[in-house]
């Protein structure tokens, strides 16, 4: 894998110049490297990853199983990108199994959700059916543990 | 009382830098960089496997040895790893960690007066456990020129009458020092003509980052003088579970398993169960690891040269230990200032014996983030301390 994406995968907050430092490479080179996951299409962009618990309150967190019927031609992609258009829509992913899309939502309300499921997406043409989950509680956020009680009486020095 | 107190035990110097410890452990925002265990937390798998265990009613004492299926587990990988072979019968003995077979091995060898080798900066027991096994405890200095490898020279200058053991840590803690495959043989030759027997404790072997790992006891004649501790603490991240084995001729194992069936009857078994885990599945965790020590050692051993604290870089273990000789400053000093000044922990080169004067410890089982933070806040203390330090 590429170094800097390794690194960056690590999910340490680190500016150019160090990313440049721990890899022994310059600024430019890591910039050139950036530019190359984007160009290629690897690297999509930034974003923070934030404790679910904090956006509790503010935004409602729903899951849609969607069954919708492939096209002559072009199959689930045509209709698949035209759900992803939403911009409440966080992912969307073609799946096997019991249904087809996968589709990540986030909104302000449970009542957005509704009306987004029950008027968009539900009425396109190819939508077949769709099942939607409410996420309850997160315990686990893109590789991070929550509510994991960290260890106070370690040692802070030791031989 | 202190009348009650046996005198070897009195004898014992109390560590001054436990009192450093404490000024530490009460300041909340301090970077330490003194930590002498893996920052990462036990891998998932083995504590999963530790809790299946506990949750299957495991909970009993074992064989005084250790389970039949960890020995033999312990002697495939030795085999594979340090290409020497044991029987899992009766030539391997499961103890509560290095420093219970360290313990153990000294007070199974050594009669009243025996002299026992050990090279120095090295692990703060060293020293007190031979004392207190009523052994004389004969240090060999190891030089940063050497990059802290034990040399033949050092060895037979050292050596004296009446030294009966030789006691080696390689890599070591705090130097991160390895020795190379033809000095080993030197050091083992001179083992054999000095009759002596070898104590190696090869706790970091799996954090070697360049060159191979040798285990004195695979070299030609060694293994029937050649007692071999190892444990889990380091390399899979298990400090807390107190899990360690020797390995050695048998007539040897019986006599330490003799002290040990009754000192301590057998390690607890729910540790033993998690070991067992960490030698059947945690290779990859270990290897994770690893790669990550050597990543974060590169970035700190050339930030210390940067700044113009002389560091070699360590083959082994997960400690930088840069001089600090330059600054004018003693290492303890050093260290205290440092920490009032830039709240930065570190551990004063003398706390591994008088070998360590003019260094200091600086462990980089750490994140990316506290290294660079730790190195900043160095180099604005030596900035604004000691003028006289340059790159």
């Amino acid at each position: 894998m590429n170094p800097v994406l390794k690194l960056i995968l690590e999910g340490e907050r680190l500016t150019t110049a160090q990313i440049g430092e721990v890899l022994n490479l310059s600024r430019q080179e890591v910039e050139a490297e950036y530019e190359k996951l984007k160009t290629e299409g690897v690297l999509l962009g930034w974003r923070p990853i934030l404790n679910p618990d904090f956006i509790a309150g503010k935004e409602v967190h729903a899951v849609i199983e969607v069954k919708i019927s492939p096209e002559r031609e072009g199959g689930f992609d045509r209709l698949a990108q035209r759900i992803s258009q939403f911009d409440h829509v966080e992912s969307c992913y073609l799946m096997s199994g019991g249904y087809d899309l996968l589709v990540f939502m986030r909104a302000d309300s449970l009542h957005h959700v509704a009306s987004y499921v029950f008027e968009r997406l539900s009425t396109l043409p190819g939508v077949l059916s769709t099942a939607t989950h409410f996420m309850l509680r997160a315990y686990k956020e893109q590789g991070y543990l929550l509510g994991e009680e960290t260890l106070t009486d370690k040692p802070s020095m030791s031989f | 009382m202190s009348r009650f107190v046996a005198k070897h035990v009195a004898g014992l110097p109390r560590s001054g830098i436990r009192d450093f410890f404490a000024i530490v452990a009460q300041m909340k925002d301090a970077i330490s960089l003194g930590i002498g265990e893996p920052d990462f937390v036990t891998p998932w798998g083995i504590r999963e496997a530790t809790i299946f265990a506990l949750e299957q009613g495991k909970t009993s004492y074992t064989d005084n040895r250790g389970l039949n299926a960890l020995r033999e587990e312990i002697a495939d990988y030795v085999a594979e790893l340090f290409d020497v072979s044991y029987d899992p019968e009766d030539e391997i003995l499961v103890t509560v960690g290095v420093s219970e077979a360290l313990d153990t091995a000294l007070r199974a060898i050594i009669n009243p007066g025996d002299k026992v080798m050990y090279h120095e900066p090295c692990y703060v027991s060293y020293s007190p456990s031979i004392t207190l096994a009523h052994g004389i405890a004969v240090p060999i200095i190891t030089k940063a020129e050497d990059a802290f490898a034990m040399t033949a020279e050092a060895l037979a200058e050292a050596w004296e009458p009446g030294c009966k053991a030789l006691l080696l840590n390689f890599p070591t803690n705090p130097t991160g020092g390895t020795v190379a495959r033809e000095t080993l043989q030197k050091i083992a030759a001179f083992a054999q003509e000095k009759d002596m027997i070898v104590i190696s404790d090869e706790i970091y072997s799996e954090l070697t980052y360049e060159g191979e790992h040798v285990s004195i006891a695979s070299l030609p004649g060694m293994r029937e003088r050649t007692l071999f501790l190892h444990g889990f603490s380091k390399a899979f991240a298990m400090t807390g579970f107190r899990i360690g084995y020797a390995c050695g001729p048998k007539d040897l194992i019986d006599a330490m398993m003799r002290i040990h069936q009754y000192g301590i009857l057998c390690a607890p078994i729910m540790s033993q169960e998690a070991a067992l885990e960490a030698l059947r599945h945690g290779q990859d965790d270990m290897l994770f690891m690893k790669e990550r020590y050597q990543q974060r050692r590169d970035c700190i051993v050339e930030r210390f040269n940067k700044m113009g604290l002389k560091c070699h870089k360590p083959k082994g273990a997960f400690y930088a230990f840069p001089s600090i000789a330059d600054t004018g400053m003693g290492e303890v000093d050093f260290a205290k200032a440092l920490l009032e000044q830039e709240k930065v922990a570190v551990v004063p080169g003398t706390a591994f014996g008088s070998g360590g004067k003019g260094f200091i410890r600086a462990s980089f089982a750490t994140s990316y983030d506290n290294i660079l933070k730790a190195t900043e806040r160095m180099e604005r203390f030596l900035e604004t301390r000691c003028q006289g330090v340059s790159a």
